[in-house]
């Protein structure tokens, strides 16, 4: 979900571009918090890598794909705050380099996939974790439930802007229930990658999955020497 | 996993996915897009100023064999993307301490 140039008008553009510099603005404060030595390396990686699967879309029948988006991946990964900025880069990226993505869009693509999607699922990831057994195991499924209701989330919050600033006058309920079924199943790939992805990193290296922090049981955490804990950098 | 071995391993991937597997993804328009078209206002959409850069569309421009040219454009959207963000989170991180 990449909007172009045109489908708002300048105020709705300019307003969205007002939220998505303070966000950001937040955002470098917040991540502080959560880069150190081991995980501003693993964040970029996060970053390269959304790029890379923002690539690949995949098909969600009758002539539509998708491509995920990211922000519970980034999130779960490598925390809420790094996630917003993990995600406006690429869509930074996106929009200058490769033409995708509109430019005076980028405030709104930024509100809508690195904000709004990036919110929801840290959300919706701890409030399933608080409420869930405390089981390190369960990480990827919650992310990808996460993932699931962050799509369409954002294209709900893409309808609001639309009704405040569309381009072109529409019945309203038509656009609901087509951005929302469409993404939807958008969501369901989206579910399954941010899964699998996160099972992967928590089965190398639990210990740098941010969402993971909070379950972990001291019976996970391995006693390391200072050589050993070198010998991991 | 060390970290480092984490890192290449992850980036490898990314380059993989971005150099090769992306030539295979799907050609339709994205949700948005189909929706716009169906809804009725795909034709609001404006080229971006940078429309015509040199990299536009993930291609690379001069380049005519579109495996090639799309899987250079990926490669270079990766390795920029992960200088860009690798390098700001560094200098962004705290320095010397631990988070976890």
């Amino acid at each position: 979900m990449h909007v172009p140039d045109g489908f708002l008008d300048v105020p709705t553009s300019a307003a969205t571009g007002v939220v998505a510099a303070a966000g950001v603005a937040l955002a470098l404060r917040g991540a502080r918090r959560e880069l150190d030595d081991r995980t501003a390396p693993l964040a970029g990686l996060v970053a390269a890598f959304v790029f890379a699967l923002q690539m690949v879309n995949f098909p969600v029948g009758a002539g539509t794909s998708g491509h995920l988006m990211g922000g519970a991946l980034a999130a779960v990964l490598v925390g809420p705050w790094t996630a917003v900025l993990v995600i406006s880069v690429v869509l930074a990226v996106q929009a200058l380099l490769f033409a995708d993505g509109g430019l005076t869009a980028l405030g709104t693509n930024i509100v809508l996939l690195g904000l709004a999607a990036v919110v929801v699922s840290w959300l919706v990831f701890r409030v399933l974790q608080a409420l869930l057994p405390k089981r390190v195991g369960l990480v990827p499924a919650l992310a990808g439930v996460a993932a699931l209701v962050s799509v369409p989330v954002a294209a709900l919050v893409f309808v609001g802007l639309y009704a405040v600033g569309g381009a072109v006058e529409i019945p309203l309920g038509t656009l609901v229930a087509a951005m929302v079924g469409w993404h939807t199943l958008i969501g369901i790939g989206e579910a399954v990658l941010t899964a699998l992805v996160v099972g992967s990193v928590l089965a190398a290296r639990p210990d740098l999955v941010h969402g993971a922090r909070a379950v972990r049981t001291r019976a996970d955490l391995e006693i390391r020497t200072p050589a050993a804990t070198e010998a991991t950098r | 996993m060390t970290s480092l071995r984490l890192l290449l391993a992850g980036l490898l991937a990314a380059l993989v996915v971005a150099g090769g597997v992306s030539y295979y993804a799907s050609g339709s328009p994205d949700g948005l897009e189909y929706v716009a078209e169906q809804v009725g206002f795909l034709d609001a959409a404006e080229d971006p100023a940078t429309a015509d850069g040199p990299l536009a569309d993930y291609a690379v421009r001069g380049v005519e064999d579109d495996r090639v040219s799309g899987g250079l454009a990926g490669v270079l959207g990766v390795l920029v993307t992960f200088g860009v963000a690798g390098g700001g989170f560094w200098l962004l991180r705290r320095r010397g301490v631990r988070t976890g």
